[in-house]
């Protein structure tokens, strides 16, 4: 093991500038996959944003008892795709009213009796407000006696739902290809290294090295070049997601940035690419000479 | 320790290397292969070290059978010899003791015990003072010990010395030679290919010419009086 670190190491300090070479190639690849995540989890936030606004609204008949009321709620509260639960009384849906529909408000002032029906807002929990989901929980409310009539948007749902689709397979497809761009890049790099060992590699087999025993210091040193390219790649991100925000004038300022997990698992590509792109070279150097 | 028994080397070109060699070195033995270029000398070479198979005929090297050898089992091969070369394959970026314990380091020896194997071999060569030295600073002939030293380090039963003396000039050419006959002294094998034929009218070492890929002359069987070799 000792062996095999010195050997790694030593191998990033006999070539230097082809060492920096290889880690910010692997930075870059991995900045434009980053630069990419950071659009997709943006549009993601964005997408999520709207989907918040997702609503049923229960009309209920006037006259209901206000415990009849309170049971369905609990009731509305326990359906599994249900985030949140409100009663609206027909007061309340007033001075909404009022307040929210100000060109109205003179209208709503002069009244004697209040036209408004008393609801009951139902919010969807997420991964349930898709249009399907969404017209079965609106049936469901339907079926309650004391609901006189129930709305939720369909066509703005579905648009949703088409919008939801449309960013997953076009960021599936763009995410991956990224993805096998940065592997290539890799995997030339490393190829790179390996031909500017070939002399040594040819002596350690001569002097009856194993296989196994030549990858190694490869292996370490690819998953190490991966490890600090994804390090650069996620200052490089960094920089450039402070930039946009800061400079855009508060337009963007909603921005959001990887989160803990999302950094790892960068890193953590970065590292597999490193060592999937030593592996790969390596073993074709190996069978080759 | 070596049998060649009608081994046969073509390649996808068409071209023969090797034409029904046949032979056998004992232990102990000293063996010049001899021939023009292209006669057929490194093709034996890189058979009796696997680094090419035969195309027919059987090769086996201290037991092991290069035509039907496993890729894991080349290794343990290479480790029961050693292997010179008229360009020494040294690495340039490291003093003269690393190259030779890198040959150790390689085969998972024991730390402890390296830095005195390798003393001992570079001492063998006659270079115990320039343990530091790159393969740069040394010349021609120093260099070649140092692969010496690197082929010896593992006391392999087998020494392949592949134009050893190709690079140098005549007084680190006898250095040379005169080392790899204190080895054989010893008891190692030694297979040298040269196309130096004053090198090796100097001794009475058994001679295999080889032409065109095929056998043509084996002193052995002078002295076996016109009987092929065993």
């Amino acid at each position: 093991m000792r062996l095999l670190t010195r050997e790694a190491v030593l191998s990033f300090r006999r070539a230097p500038l082809l060492s920096v070479l290889s880690v910010t190639t692997i930075g870059f690849s991995l900045f434009t996959l980053g630069l990419f995540g950071l659009v997709a989890i943006n549009l993601r936030q964005a997408l999520r944003g709207l989907e918040e606004r997702v609503e049923i609204v229960a009309f209920v008949l006037r006259g209901t008892p206000t415990e009849t009321i309170t049971l369905a709620t609990q009731d509305i509260a326990a359906f599994p795709e249900v985030r949140e639960v409100a009663f609206v009384s027909e007061d309340q849906a007033l001075a909404r009213a009022r307040r929210e529909l100000v060109e109205f408000r003179d209208a709503y002032r002069d009244l004697q009796t209040n036209p408004l029906p008393a609801s009951i807002e139902v919010r969807m929990k997420e991964g349930s407000q898709d249009a399907a989901t969404v017209g079965r929980v609106a049936e469901r409310l339907r079926g309650f006696g004391f609901v006189d009539d129930v709305r939720f948007g369909r066509e703005w749902v579905q648009k949703l739902d088409h919008l939801r689709n449309i960013t997953g397979v076009v960021g599936l497809v763009i995410g991956l290809a990224f993805a096998a761009v940065a592997v290539v890049i890799i995997g030339v790099t490393i190829r790179l290294t390996i031909l500017q060992r070939a002399r040594e590699i040819a002596i350690m087999r001569l002097v009856g090295a194993t296989n196994w025993f030549i990858r190694g210091p490869f292996l370490l040193e690819g998953t190490l070049k991966g490890f600090l390219g994804g390090v650069f790649s996620l200052g490089l991100c960094y920089g450039g997601y402070r930039l946009f925000r800061d400079r855009s004038g508060g337009t963007f300022a909603d921005l959001i940035f990887f989160r803990t997990e999302q950094m790892l698992l960068i890193l953590l590509f970065g590292v597999l690419l490193g060592l999937a792109g030593s592996l790969v070279s390596v073993g074709r150097h190996l069978r080759d000479v | 320790m070596i049998r060649f028994s009608h081994v046969y080397k073509s390649y996808p070109n068409g071209a023969v290397a090797l034409k029904d060699a046949t032979f056998r070195v004992g232990k102990g033995e000293f063996v010049f292969l001899t021939g023009h270029s292209g006669a057929g000398k490194s093709t034996i070479m890189k058979l009796l070290f696997a680094e090419q198979r035969p195309s027919g005929g059987d090769v086996r090297v201290s037991g092991y059978n290069i035509g039907a050898l496993r890729g894991d089992e080349i290794p343990k091969l290479r480790r029961r010899l050693g292997v010179v070369f008229q360009d020494f394959r040294l690495l340039e970026d490291r003093p003269a003791a690393e190259n030779v314990a890198f040959a150790l380091e390689v085969t998972g020896a024991r730390r402890d015990t390296i830095a005195a194997r390798v003393t001992r071999v570079l001492t063998q060569v006659g270079l115990s003072a320039k343990n530091r030295a790159f393969p740069g600073e040394l010349s021609g002939g120093e260099q070649q010990r140092v692969a010496i030293a690197r082929a010896l380090v593992n006391d392999p039963a087998i020494l392949l010395a592949d134009e050893p003396t190709g690079n140098l000039d005549e007084r680190a050419t006898r250095g040379v030679f005169q080392l790899l006959r204190d080895i054989n002294a010893g008891g190692t094998v030694i297979v040298m290919a040269t196309h130096d034929l004053d090198l090796v009218r100097q001794t009475t070492y058994r001679t295999i010419e080889l032409r065109e890929g095929a056998v043509v002359y084996d002193s052995a069987d002078d002295r076996a009086g016109a009987e092929p070799s065993p």
